[in-house]
């Protein structure tokens, strides 16, 4: 039987068969992250699944079933997923959303999180409308992008990317759903990141959002990708073997020591220049395009349980002796 | 004279916020109390930093009463915008120490009062006039050297209170002591005393007792009782119970050689982001709380009823103020016990505990963690601004003897053992399951927690046999609950009339009583302390003819959940009695109706 670095077989990285529609693009992103887990060799017991509310927030029922997980409120997962970081902070805490929990009604929590660099793996996996409710625009919707019924959205984009760079995020990267060539090594090189890392994945929303005049439909995605660099994810500790010219690759060390390696292609850029990583959003936004690869990334930066100087032994595993003041201490505090 | 005047009377300071009269408020209060004699002060406080009215009470009383009354009898006068309605406020025979600048012409002479006039402003400009910032603190200090001559506390005992103040600050106690000396000093040279009010040193009621803020007291239980992660958004009257908190994380929990620090403060961008971190680190097993007031708490609605429901702990303290919306942020009430019981959407019980006392400040605050595990389930600690940020005596906290109750955990031994186990069975009969925590090492440790409709095994699940035996063994839960929680404190000697309240309107209740039986009415009590409430508690009120419920809100919340969950028979025997101005219960909130009530039965009959 193969299995990956700690010796578990693919299938523990499955999970419930998916209740969503039949070629929703969030179908394939739990593929992709099946395969980056399995890769990666995250350890079931450590993971931390948590969502909120929508198509992808139900996701994470469909991958790791052994693995805990947290279906929270709508908009409200990265609360509850930095709560559960700082309380353990062994978990490897993978955030699951989506283009209305994270750009609507969870805009709020998400800036928040960023700001507070907590170290997960949050994706959103974005359609740009809100499929469970049938179809309406999320924030994410390209000014123009039409509904199934010919309604023209007016309203501006947020970009979850450059907002995420802006708020000095430490980890951005855009992918797409039908690309898992790309966005394997990325969520790989998103789980060794410590901070949060930000995945925003185009995810066509086959049934209310794949027609034409939507800037989310599968076609229209393939059509205007432009796609910065091939990702390639060294886990920590392996020799770095590359088969590319030298010049053409740039090696991104993450902080566990893993590496990923970026060949360059028709640009040469450098993920670590965060004006570089806006300007080129916004130019391609510009020309009703995309780009997607891993658009910046800090190593340098304290996450969350850093700055607040968390000792090593998660908080969960303290006790009464460590906990309260002594009985000294306490006499001293009731008798001053 | 009327011997109410020694030792038995309230002591109004009026100034302007901002003006610095705080620590010279601290100041005569400590002074009091080391003559021995009990003090109840309350700060009554704008929603302001500079340049509203502000006004501290401090209540002298050799019996111990801890709660506010609207009786004052000494006004210190240091604010002219409300110099008028100050005097008007005093009580016949009062005694006004003020400003000399303020006229005593014309509307504001009483011919009932004191008056005795200090140039405060004059005097700290003549003496203090090198002490730039430093001066109006002074001038206020001056007010406490005449006070303290006029009501009879010597210089040393003064000194005293001064040095355990500022305890290494010599410098600060000698300057202190210049500006009191001068105070005294004028009053001595110019006043003859001419009223009644005075203070004697006496013994056996304060000895060894506690003066602190039940904020402080919760923050001690939250160290006790082994929180780690407290996340908050700052709101009054709530902030200062987190920041005590930090306080104590940072003296006793902090690793002196590494800096590690065994506490984690997430300080949130709202209220519900501060609850969902709660529940995101109850659910992963540590021990959270939130501190907030009512705004908060509506915010906090979403994360409740989710906790309740996907079956997470989190503790949520309420230190309530006067609403709804905005309200009064400094003022008091019992305003949140209806909302916070019932706090979401849908069927939604929670377990609140009602502290009355600094002891309970304290050991609710430190049980609510334990109740929180237990149940697995928010748990509300609904103190008010009265208990949270006013100073009350009370005797030395115990030192917990209990471990930590963590509840049903499974560990992945537990699992090894046991042939399967579901998240949401109801093995002990008793409605609460079993948890895992995440990163138990072990392949059946893991499940989903969710809002949705679950089954035993936390499936996802619509079918609604599966729905409606959720829903009842959460009731089955709720009613475990109502005998775990802490248990109604009676006081009956099988009279005819009872007294039924909760939180710090237990204060004025303790006075009241005193009060009514003076008066040839005797009245047993029943102090409810949590919710769900305790069959007792039914039991209590069969006993009576008629049981007065007293609380702090307009509309008898407590009052009308008594009303949902008491037989009918039992209802017809309860009355409501509701004070709701924003300032603390006092007795007569009570006494005035029951008094009107009992010496006029027709008038209560319905």
């Amino acid at each position: 039987m193969t299995v990956n670095l700690i010796g578990l077989a693919r299938d523990v990285y499955k999970g419930m068969p998916t209740t969503l529609c039949a070629g929703c693009g969030h179908n394939s992103i739990t593929n992709h992250l099946i395969k980056a887990l399995y890769e990666y060799g995250a350890e079931p017991h450590k993971l931390a699944k948590m969502s909120g509310i929508g198509c992808s927030s139900k996701t994470p029922a469909y991958f790791v079933e052994q693995a805990h997980g947290f279906n929270g409120l709508h908009g409200r997962m990265p609360s509850a997923a930095t709560g559960a970081k700082v309380a353990n902070r062994e978990l490897l805490v993978l955030g699951i959303s989506g283009d209305g929990d994270t750009a609507s009604i969870g805009l709020g929590q998400y800036c928040h999180m960023i700001r507070r660099n907590v170290d997960l793996t949050y994706i959103v996996e974005n359609n740009g409308c809100y499929g469970l409710t049938k179809g309406q625009f999320s924030a994410t919707a390209d000014v123009g992008s039409t509904q199934k019924g010919g309604k023209v959205n007016e309203y501006a984009t947020i970009d979850v990317c450059g907002l995420a760079i802006e708020l000095g995020a430490t980890f951005v990267a855009r992918s797409f759903s039908g690309d898992g060539k790309q966005l394997v090594p990325l969520l790989q090189a998103a789980f060794s990141h410590r901070g949060t890392a930000i995945l925003d994945i185009v995810s066509p929303c086959v049934t209310f959002n794949d027609h034409e005049g939507s800037t989310k439909s599968y076609a229209y995605v393939k059509d205007h990708d432009v796609v910065l660099h091939t990702a390639d994810y060294i886990a920590g500790g392996r020799e770095i073997v590359v088969d590319y010219e030298p010049g053409d690759v740039r090696d991104v060390e993450l902080e566990d020591g893993s590496h990923v390696l970026l060949r360059k292609l028709d640009l040469d850029y450098d993920p670590t220049d965060s004006l570089l990583a806006l300007r080129t959003i916004h130019e391609a936004t510009g020309r009703g395009e995309f780009v997607t690869g891993l658009l910046y990334v800090d190593t340098n930066a304290q996450d969350l349980c850093e700055r607040e100087r968390l000792p090593r032994t998660p908080l969960v595993g303290l006790e009464e002796e460590s906990l309260r003041i002594d009985r000294d201490e306490w006499e001293r505090l009731m008798h001053p | 004279m009327t011997q109410r005047a020694v030792n038995d009377f309230t002591i109004r300071v009026a100034t302007v916020n901002g003006s610095g009269s705080q620590s010279s408020n601290l100041v005569i209060t400590n002074a009091i109390l080391r003559l021995g004699i009990p003090v109840a002060p309350k700060n009554v406080f704008p929603s302001n930093i500079e340049g509203l009215p502000t006004w501290f009470d401090i209540r002298v009383t050799a019996k111990g009463y801890q709660c506010r009354t609207r009786d004052v009898d000494v006004l210190v006068a240091l604010n002219a915008t409300t110099w008028q309605s100050d005097v008007a406020s005093v009580k016949p025979g009062g005694v006004v120490l003020h400003e000399a600048s303020y006229s005593v012409a014309g509307e504001t002479l009483r011919d009932d009062l004191t008056y005795y006039a200090v140039p405060f402003a004059a005097l700290a400009k003549e003496h203090f006039a090198d002490k730039g910032d430093l001066r109006k603190y002074l001038m206020n200090m001056i007010y406490v050297g005449a006070l303290a001559q006029l009501l009879g506390i010597s210089a040393e005992t003064l000194e005293d209170g001064l040095k355990a103040q500022f305890r290494t600050k010599a410098a600060a106690v000698e300057l202190n002591m210049n500006a009191i000396r001068v105070g005294a000093e004028y009053a001595r040279e110019h006043f003859e005393k001419r009223d009644p009010y005075r203070l004697e040193p006496m013994t056996g009621k304060t000895e060894g007792l506690l003066f602190m803020e039940g904020n402080r007291a919760s923050a001690l239980g939250c160290v006790m009782g082994g929180c780690t992660v407290a996340a908050w958004y700052p709101i009054t009257p709530s902030s200062s119970l987190v920041e005590y908190f930090i306080q104590y994380c940072e003296k006793y929990r902090v690793d002196k050689e590494s800096g590690e620090r065994k506490f984690a403060i997430l300080q949130a961008e709202d209220e519900l982001a501060a609850a969902g971190m709660v529940f995101g680190a109850g659910w992963a097993g540590a021990r959270a709380m939130t501190s907030t007031s009512g705004p908060g708490v509506s915010l906090m609605a979403e994360y409740a009823g989710y906790g309740y429901f996907a079956e997470v702990p989190g503790v949520i303290f309420d230190v309530q103020r006067a609403g709804p919306s905005t309200g009064l942020p400094t003022r008091t009430m019992q305003g949140d016990v209806a909302f916070a019981y019932s706090l979401s959407h849908g069927d939604t019980k929670h377990i609140v505990l009602l502290p009355a006392t600094i002891g309970e400040a304290y050991e609710f605050g430190m049980e609510a963690f334990d109740l929180a595990e237990r149940f697995q389930t928010p748990v509300f600690v609904l103190s008010d601004l009265d208990l949270g940020m006013n100073s009350w005596l009370a005797p030395p906290l115990p030192y917990p003897e209990k471990p930590f109750d963590r509840g049903k955990v499974l560990t992945a031994d537990d699992l090894n053992r046991v042939p399967s186990w579901g998240r949401y069975r109801d093995v002990d009969k008793d409605g609460i399951p079993y948890r895992t925590l995440p990163g138990t090492k072990h392949s059946n440790a893991g499940f989903f927690t969710r809002g949705t409709g679950h089954d035993e095994e936390a499936r996802y699940s619509e079918l609604p046999d599966v729905w409606k035996r959720n829903l009842d063994r959460l009731t089955r839960k709720h009613e475990t609950a109502r005998t775990a929680v802490p248990s109604p404190i009676v006081d009956g000697k099988g009279h005819r009339l009872a007294i039924l309240a909760y939180g710090t309107t237990h204060h004025a209740v303790v006075e009241a009583r005193d009060r009514l039986r003076e008066a040839g009415i005797e009245t047993d009590y029943v102090r409810v302390r949590a919710l769900p409430l305790s069959p007792e508690i039914a039991t209590f009120i069969q006993r009576y003819d008629r049981v007065y419920v007293v609380e702090q809100n307009r509309d008898g919340q407590l009052y009308g959940i008594l009303r949902t969950e008491l037989p009918t028979h039992l209802v017809q025997r309860l009355e409501s009695i509701r004070h709701y101005n924003g300032v603390p219960i006092d007795a007569h909130a009570i006494i005035d109706p029951v008094l009107a009530a009992e010496r006029e039965p027709a008038v209560v009959a319905e």
